[in-house]
């Protein structure tokens, strides 16, 4: 029915029909944009996820704490000298994922190592203090990290994440 | 719809799906190949817009729920975060809710048509109360809509609404109880509405399914109200009706967009932005506009029993209609009578309506009970009347011979029910602004601000002055809780960098914790936290402040109003004018004088305001020259102090109102562009057709 008299001015009429279209389909992405982009993070959310600051002074060696950042758990672990000999002395090609240490934590501040706790394979909270590598066990899947956060064991592929940070002094960091 | 379709897809994956569940062929019948009558007015658009908005209502309430917490004490602020912080948050409120009065007022129009052509006529019937139940519907879904924000008006609606069931017999009590799930409105009503609220639309969709079956069946009505006889008297569906709907949900568009984006809180109530109080209720309880008529039915009648009733029965009669009116003719045009009575009954309504919003008293209670009269009237003693006594005008032999016979003057059809369109708009909007309890004040004078008008901005002069004012003067006694020291340096704010607004933000002590010792602690403020308030709680506030909490200023600029009367608030509604809360709130800083004039008695530890309802406010004279200075050589009167904190204030209630206006005119433009090439290719469709 449409095309039954089309011939009689082609072009014209495919122009109108054209640039109606056209206008349509800008009018409905223009539309999906403002329907899709309210997924992504509010305001308030990308505010609250603000750098922090984290006072050292109360981690005793061989201990860590955990805090939260952007609703991640981060590891802040204070390493004993074992645990900072291991970790720098595996030769680097026994490592699924390769990574010395000193390129995981800040020189000059060898005893803390500063992850994000979670796991590299689907996501759960490895425990520290656990596994055979003086490092965390992950009680999901039995992925095992050593003393600088690193896969030695299991199915999760790569390291834990190692979150922005910086020392502002010897004691406290800024995360973020 | 007539028998199964012959239609066959040419794809053999179609082809196999079609053989198992013969979907496009449904489809290719319902809405491609269905024949539609060739004389079809623009009234008749109003189907196609309907779903439209039906779809809208729903993707954009999905989204809302995605953001929104319906709990007591989170339901308000969280409507607040979705308008200030969510990604276009403002854009899916301002649709949702303006959605819901272009809902009605399309459902209104359908309606009225339908009234108008006998739609409701033989064999139509079932399609009519299909429809008058989807109305129903709709009612409920939006008078719970409405509670979710759980403002005073949510509150008090609420309230006012599920109490007239207590006018119920015997288990009146008991059935009210049941509805709040407590011994009042709470929470648990406040939980129960927002399930129901969610639920209903996909109700509503399954009745529009059978609306629109039942319509399949019996065919279109048509403005000559003579059935389809031969193939001339119809189009197939595709593309003729799809093109002219496409085109009246383009027009219909650009109406919708002027309240989302110039007009958003025209149509809402000012007491709606006062989170939900239940010590206090607003002094004029007044509905959303789309119920008013049969809110002044209700008013009108002094038992309470037998209002509700006449309230229901309003509704209820709609569903008898087809056999109320029992001439043969369907079309109004051929009922000459009928014809003048239809638009005696139109301009009922709208009284009905306007009544609704005035205050019950006087004049209004006598007119209302006078249009009720004249309501059930036009139903019960008019319409079985005409059916008898009147003597039709021949109707057309065919649809074709009726299209023939007015092909003339087509165009001018279309630009009439466009202008018909938008000044009913406007009228049936504009009669539905409520009494704002103001009484014994002066009306506020217009100020000029920038702000204004469809290219309204903010001065950041006056924003940055204004908020040393806030923090200097109001931030002693008013909170700013909705406003994060980040937002100072939002695009359309003050115009502050991150830096300045960190800065400023730590300049503030800021109460947090626990500590690991489990203690709360004072720390600098950061530019996520929201400035503090000055009070603990409204208790605290409250025995501070004589027994007057001091109120938020976050949303104050919009939680105030007052009344605009006829015909200004119709001037309103095409001028742009939004601007009466921050008229309000100026004059109120600029009217305390200290000598009280005779007549005018103030009570101790009140003070004489020439602009407040009543004069006596609790508030002493906040402001005087020189109090503040500005680094910008701005003059230290309480004249300029009262702009600046209120263009601030404005802001404060307002954020995103610079990108609403600068996105609304984008729309508009294109909009306007389409509505053009949606016209054009209409004609060169329907081209084919004449
Ligand atoms: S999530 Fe840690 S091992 Fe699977």
């Amino acid at each position: 029915m449409t095309t039954a008299s089309s011939a009689d001015h082609p072009t014209r009429r495919d122009f109108l029909f054209v640039a109606t279209g056209a206008a349509a389909a800008v009018g409905a992405a223009a539309t999906v944009w403002p329907l899709v982009a309210q997924m992504n993070p509010d305001a308030a959310t990308i505010a609250a996820g603000a750098p922090i600051q984290v006072d050292l002074t109360p981690i005793a060696e061989g201990q860590d704490i955990k805090v939260f950042w952007r609703g991640k758990p981060i590891y802040i672990s204070h390493r004993t000298k074992k645990q900072i000999e291991e970790a720098q002395k595996v030769p680097l090609s026994s490592l699924p994922d390769p990574q010395p240490d000193s390129a995981r934590v800040k020189s000059g501040h060898d005893q803390w190592l500063v992850v994000i706790g979670i796991c590299t394979h689907l996501g759960c909270i490895p425990i520290a203090h656990e596994g055979n590598y003086d490092g965390f066990f992950c009680p999901c899947h039995g992925s095992q990290y050593d003393s600088s956060g690193r896969i030695r064991q299991g199915p999760a592929p790569a390291n834990l994440a190692v979150p922005p940070y910086a020392f502002l002094s010897d004691t406290k960091i800024q995360i973020g | 719809m007539s028998g199964p379709s012959d239609f066959q897809p040419s794809n053999p994956a179609l082809k196999w799906i079609e053989r198992r569940l013969p979907i496009f062929g449904l489809i290719h019948s319902s809405f491609v190949a269905y024949p539609t009558p060739r004389n079809l007015n623009y009234w008749w658009t109003f189907g196609a817009i309907l779903s439209m908005m039906l779809a809208l209502q729903i993707l954009t309430g999905v989204i809302l729920a995605m953001h929104y917490t319906p709990h007591a004490d989170l339901a308000f602020k969280s409507v607040e975060l979705i308008v200030r912080d969510v990604n276009y948050g403002w854009l899916l409120r301002n649709m949702h809710a303006a959605g819901a009065s272009m809902f009605f007022f399309a459902v209104y129009i359908h309606m009225f048509r339908g009234l108008y052509y006998g739609s409701y006529k033989e064999p139509r019937e079932v399609l009519w109360i299909l429809g008058v139940i989807i109305y129903l519907l709709m009612m409920a879904t939006g008078f719970m809509g409405y509670v979710l924000p759980w403002g005073q008006m949510s509150f008090w609606g609420a309230t006012v609404i599920t109490n007239l069931f207590s006018a119920v017999p015997y288990f009146g009590e008991s059935i009210v109880t049941l509805l709040w799930g407590g011994y009042s409105v709470g929470n648990p009503t406040l939980n129960r509405f927002f399930s129901l609220h969610y639920l209903l639309p996909f109700v509503i969709a399954g009745v529009v399914v059978l609306h629109i079956w039942a319509l399949h069946v019996a065919g279109q009505n048509n403005p000559a109200g003579v059935e389809a006889k031969t193939e001339k008297d119809t189009v197939p569906f595709t593309p003729y009706a799809t093109i002219k709907d496409a085109f009246g949900v383009a027009c219909f568009l650009i109406f919708f967009a002027w309240f989302i984006f110039y007009m958003p809180n025209y149509l809402g109530d000012a007491d709606n932005y006062i989170p939900a109080n239940p010590g206090v209720t607003p002094a004029h309880i007044v509905p959303e506009w789309y119920y008013l008529p049969f809110y002044a039915i209700l008013r009108s009648i002094p038992n309470k029993l037998a209002g509700v009733v006449a309230m229901f029965s309003a509704i209820i009669i709609l569903c008898f209609l087809p056999w109320l009116d029992s001439a043969r003719t369907r079309s109004s045009k051929y009922r000459p009578l009928a014809k003048q009575f239809f638009w005696i009954f139109v301009v009922v309504c709208i009284g009905l309506g306007y009544l609704g919003s005035q205050p019950p008293e006087g004049i209004y209670v006598i007119a209302g009970r006078i249009l009720t009269v004249c309501y059930f009237a036009y139903f019960l003693i008019v319409l079985p009347l005409l059916a008898r006594i009147e003597t039709p005008r021949p109707v057309p032999n065919s649809i074709a011979d009726d299209v023939l016979a007015k092909n003339k003057g087509r165009a001018a059809t279309a630009a009439s029910v466009v202008l018909a369109l938008v000044l009913a708009g406007g009228l049936f909007a504009g009669s539905t602004q409520n009494a704002k309890a103001e009484e014994g004040g002066t009306t506020p004078p217009a100020q000029s601000w920038s702000f204004s008008g469809p290219f309204g901005k903010y001065d950041r002069g006056s924003l940055q002055r204004g908020l040393k004012v806030y923090k200097e003067v109001c931030s002693a006694c008013h909170g700013l809780s909705y406003v994060a020291f980040r937002n100072l340096a939002d695009a359309g704010g003050p115009g502050y960098s991150e830096a300045q607004a960190a800065a400023f933000a730590s300049e503030y002590k800021i109460k947090d914790g626990p500590n690991d010792q489990g203690e709360m602690f004072e720390r600098p403020g950061r530019p996520a936290d929201y400035f503090p308030s000055p009070f603990p709680n409204e208790q605290a506030a409250r025995a501070a402040n004589g027994g007057a909490a001091p109120p938020d200023l976050s949303l104050i600029t919009k939680a105030r109003s007052y009344k605009r009367g006829f015909p200004q608030f119709v001037i309103d509604f095409f001028s742009q004018y939004q601007e009466q809360g921050p008229d309000y709130v100026d004059a109120i800083l600029q009217g305390f004088e200290d000598k009280v004039p005779a007549g005018v008695t103030i009570p101790e530890g009140s003070y004489y305001n020439k602009y407040f309802p009543g004069h006596a406010i609790k508030m002493p004279k906040p402001l005087s020259d020189g109090q503040v200075t500005f680094d910008d050589g701005s003059p230290a009167t309480v004249k300029q102090y009262a702009h600046d904190v209120t263009t601030f204030l404005m802001w404060a209630a307002e954020p995103h109102m610079e990108a609403r206006k600068r996105i609304g005119m984008q729309v508009f433009v294109f909009l306007i562009i389409f509505a053009f090439l949606m016209y054009f290719t209409k004609r060169k469709v329907w081209a084919d057709a004449h």
